[in-house]
């Protein structure tokens, strides 16, 4: 255990990617199986405990701390396990540090009511990076920046093989993968089991800068709107025995297919879709806040799956049937895309259309009005538009000079800072979640109505200035929200940019703003100066 | 008297009526009793400032001679009588010349902390308990999440990762006044014999350590040009330097940072910080508590920090307290602004 948390512990602290394979690799080189297989399972996402959950751990440091100071370190720190991790109170000479097969075979065997007895054990044994590695084990978020393609990717590389190699056979393996160890090793050959749907590293597009359109040519591209959902790829695949394995993944290759069972049900053709997974409801798009409500669920209910119903608008064909198309062009691909796309005929699976566009004036009018260039209903779900030269293969990673986006321009009003509350992750124990409003009239006069919430869009030397103003000019305390001072003649203006506005019932201003961030803090401009709801409501949709 | 007479927290800082002073004023006052050189209680302007000769130099040091138009030595242990008040200067182990003010009228004895620590500090001397009705006392690490572990062991991390990575350079970010200097003891008491090379911001008030007898070995200023060839050392710089294109020009850099903070990982990651080290020069919870209880107060005020959590557990173990909530503090550096205005990192030249 003490050196699965001192590698977690490293990685944590390690802002580049090289040195995090580095440090990743050297640990499955040199730590024994089963241990280094279990890293990798918790690493990729692979171990998942019945039992073992954070309201346990919360239960357990509420038998040991004063309420009060907990919910404070808590407030403070912005992470449980490391706040527990660093309030459990020390046991010296306890027991033995626990192995982490140990920990594993423990947290996947015991049950409810042995459980809390055995964590807290080890919890006593451990020091203090030992508690947090452990904890961020049973709480299965580790957040240390590795994701389950980075921890493939050393994984190949202490085979010098290529990770796509270890995609290919990953499914058909289990922790602690000792078979997969023994093949990088050389000591035994590929194992058996290849995945008939595996993931494949997705292209990425550069965002269009000033400029940029004097060096390219509209008739070598074709554009499409850039959809307001998450990207996903949706393989399906068949078994030497003739059974189908469908699988959905994030763009970054974890496997979200138990969220969306609608989908997967979907796709009844083998093949590999790159497409926006979307709520598409009564024949339009729906929001990303609508989006939400289907996302890191691990069981769905028939009602979500009803009310929600997930769909994905396909933009490239990876994979038709048997035959891996990647190095063919896009223009060829969207041929095979447009064919599959109605050989499969699912209701939940369409085609995201081209724009028509003649010249980059034409495009950039189709771009301030989507609606009447070809998006009609699903307009609000379009966050700009996406160019792809018609001759670029399929890479992988974000290669230059085929791809592009073009967002939608941001729109700009100034708010007023009315509640902060402490973030959690990166941003934890600096108050950085920022709840502002605009002017509007009531029967007493001007009031703030709170408009929308903005986690980022500020650099880290701002945080710290925002979190200084917050704490100089608290009000009021509820919980972990601190009400700061907002009145005509003092308080703090913010600046804040989104994309797009939409009616809400849920919001006392009866708006909800898309992708707020802070743009400038406005430290020059006094309170009354702020804008009023007025120029918001003229910005919404008819 | 009450301890409202003696004592009251104003704008300006802590003000005691019947001697006109203020303590460790955030404005310009007429007359100012100072606990220790960071510039967050030290400041310049002041009419008349009292404080310990090593204070004084420093602020002389960080301002230039006329931070003050008078000054008085408070001698450590001796009484100055003000008014109808006693005051008294005694160590607080936080920088050198730091003290806790003992404020005492008509039998009623109030300390006044300043900042402090109880872990052993080679470069300053150590915090001495005094017993009274009223402690005031600073909060920056008051929440039970904050426990530092030995500083040696800290060293030890550092002096161990230049072992496994011997071809680049640690650079370590440390507070100019006092963290700085004491890493350098530390370092030298691990048993690491190189020479410690130094950014232009901390050779002030190194110089003034050595000259007061710091055991800091030979420190050597880095010099723009020579960076390249400082594979394998030891750097010290201002916190705001780690980050700076100033440290991008040594050989594959490590990020090190010498605070407290270090304790939480978010802060360790936000400022890009590889090895975070746990060196303080505050109380941490638990030294917070045994001060409290050493002092045998029955009533504790506090300063700055985080006060909220301090206060609740005085409640639990039978003590009065409030928070002060004394603004101007700390903030957000080890309870310091990271420089003095003359100090700031030198810009990169012109090629
Ligand atoms: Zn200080
Ligand atoms: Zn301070």
């Amino acid at each position: 255990m003490n050196r699965f948390a001192w590698l977690l512990d490293r990685l944590a602290y390690e802002p580049r990617r090289n040195a995090k394979l580095a440090l990743i690799a050297d640990y499955l080189r040199s730590t024994p199986d089963p241990d280094r297989g279990y890293a990798l399972a918790a690493m990729t996402g692979g171990l998942v405990f019945q039992n073992a959950k954070p309201g346990l751990v919360r239960a357990l440091i509420a038998e040991r701390t004063d309420p009060v100071l907990f919910a404070l370190s808590y407030d403070y720190v912005g992470d449980l396990s490391e706040t527990v991790a660093l309030m459990w109170p020390a046991k010296h000479g306890a027991n033995a540090v626990p192995h982490l097969p140990e920990v594993v075979a423990g947290l996947r065997n015991s049950g409810k009511t042995e459980l809390p007895r055995l964590i807290a054990s080890w919890l006593d044994a451990l020091d203090e990076t030992g508690r947090w590695a452990l904890l961020k084990l049973i709480t299965g978020a580790l957040r240390i920046g590795v994701s389950a393609r980075l921890a493939k990717t050393a994984a190949a590389s202490i085979g010098g093989i290529a990770p796509d190699e270890v995609e290919h056979v990953w499914h058909g393996l289990e922790p602690p993968y000792t078979e997969l160890f023994a093949w990088l090793e050389g000591r035994a050959p590929r194992p058996q089991a290849t995945d008939p749907a595996p993931f494949r590293p997705v292209m990425l597009s550069h965002a269009l800068e000033d400029g940029d359109f004097a060096k390219l040519d509209p008739a070598a591209f074709q554009a499409e709107w850039k959809w307001d959902g998450i990207r996903v790829q949706a393989v399906s695949g068949t078994r030497p025995d003739g059974t189908r394995v469908t699988r959905l993944y994030s763009r970054t290759g974890e496997d979200i297919g138990a969220s969306f069972p609608d989908i997967l049900e979907a796709l009844l053709l083998d093949g590999a879709l790159d497409g926006e997974l979307l709520v598409r409801r009564e024949e339009a798009v729906q929001s990303f806040n609508t989006l939400q409500q289907r996302l890191n669920r691990k069981s769905v209910t028939p009602k979500m799956l009803a009310e929600y119903p997930a769909h994905i608008r396909a933009y490239d064909l990876l994979v038709d049937g048997e035959e891996d198309i990647r190095e063919l062009p896009l223009g060829e691909r969207r041929k095979r895309l447009e064919n599959f796309v109605s050989r499969l005929a699912s209701p939940a699976v369409d085609l995201s259309p081209p724009i028509p566009f003649g010249s980059w004036e034409e495009l950039t009018a189709a771009r301030a009005d989507p609606a009447s260039a070809g998006a009609g209903a699903d307009a609000e779900a379009v966050e700009g538009c996406m160019l792809k030269r018609l001759d670029s293969p399929y890479l992988p990673g974000r290669p230059k000079g085929y791809w592009y986006k073009w967002k939608r321009d941001a729109r700009l009003v100034d708010c007023v800072l009315m509640y902060a509350q402490r973030g959690h992750g990166k941003r934890s124990s600096f108050y950085s979640d920022f709840t502002f409003g605009v002017w509007r009239t009531s029967p007493e006069g001007d009031e703030l109505v709170p408009v929308g919430k903005a986690y980022f869009g500020f650099t880290d030397e701002e945080l710290v200035e925002l979190d200084r103003f917050v704490r100089r000019n608290t009000l009021n305390r509820f919980g972990p929200v601190r009400e700061v001072t907002h009145e005509a003649g003092s308080g703090l203006v913010l600046e804040v940019a989104f994309e797009g506005l939409q009616r809400s019932t849920r919001h006392k201003s009866g708006l909800a703003m898309r992708f707020p961030r802070i743009s400038r803090i406005r430290w020059d401009k006094p309170p009354r100066e702020a804008d009023r709801i007025e120029a918001l409501e003229q910005l919404l949709p008819a | 008297m009450r301890p409202s007479e003696l004592l009251i927290p104003t704008p300006a800082g802590l003000y005691c009526p019947p001697a006109d002073i203020h303590i460790d004023p955030v404005r310009p006052v007429a007359r100012a009793l100072i606990t220790h050189g960071h510039s967050d209680h030290a400041r310049a302007g002041h009419g008349a400032v009292l404080a310990t000769r090593e204070t004084l130099a420093i602020m002389a040091l960080r301002y230039g001679e006329g931070f003050t138009s008078s000054q008085q030595v408070a001698e450590p242990g001796a009484v100055t009588r003000i008014g109808s008040v006693d005051f008294r200067f005694v160590p607080a182990g936080h920088v050198l010349g730091s003290a806790q003010i003992v404020v005492e009228c008509n039998g009623l004895r109030i300390v006044v902390s300043g900042d402090y620590k109880r872990e052993r500090d080679p470069t300053c001397a150590g915090f001495e308990p005094v017993p009274c009705d009223i402690f005031i006392t600073e909060a920056t690490f008051g929440l039970p999440v904050f426990r530092h572990p030995p500083a040696r062991e800290e060293v030890n991390k550092l002096l161990e990762s230049v072992r496994l990575f011997p071809e680049r350079t640690h650079i370590v970010g440390a507070y100019a006044l006092g963290k700085a200097q004491r890493v350098m003891a530390l370092i030298r008491e691990a048993g690491y014999e190189r020479p410690i090379h130094i950014h232009g911001a901390l050779a002030t008030l190194t110089e003034f350590y050595e000259e007061e007898g710091a055991p800091l070995g030979e420190t050597r200023l880095v010099a723009a040009s020579e960076r390249k060839a400082l594979g394998g050392e030891i750097v010290l710089c201002p916190p705001s330097a780690i980050q700076d294109l100033w440290a991008r020009k040594f050989p594959d850099p490590v990020t090190a940072f010498a605070s407290g903070w270090m304790r939480v990982r978010a802060r360790a990651r936000q400022r890009g910080v590889e090895l975070p080290l746990i060196i303080s020069d505050h109380a941490d919870w638990d030294d917070l508590q045994a001060t409290i209880h050493e002092t045998g107060a029955g009533e504790i005020w506090v300063t700055h920090g985080e006060a909220d959590a301090l206060v609740h557990w005085c409640g639990t173990v039978g003590l009065k307290a409030k928070p002060l909530h004394l603004v101007g503090y700390g903030d957000e550096g080890e309870a310091e602004p990271e420089l003095a205005p003359n100090e700031a990192t030198p810009s990169e030249a012109p090629p």
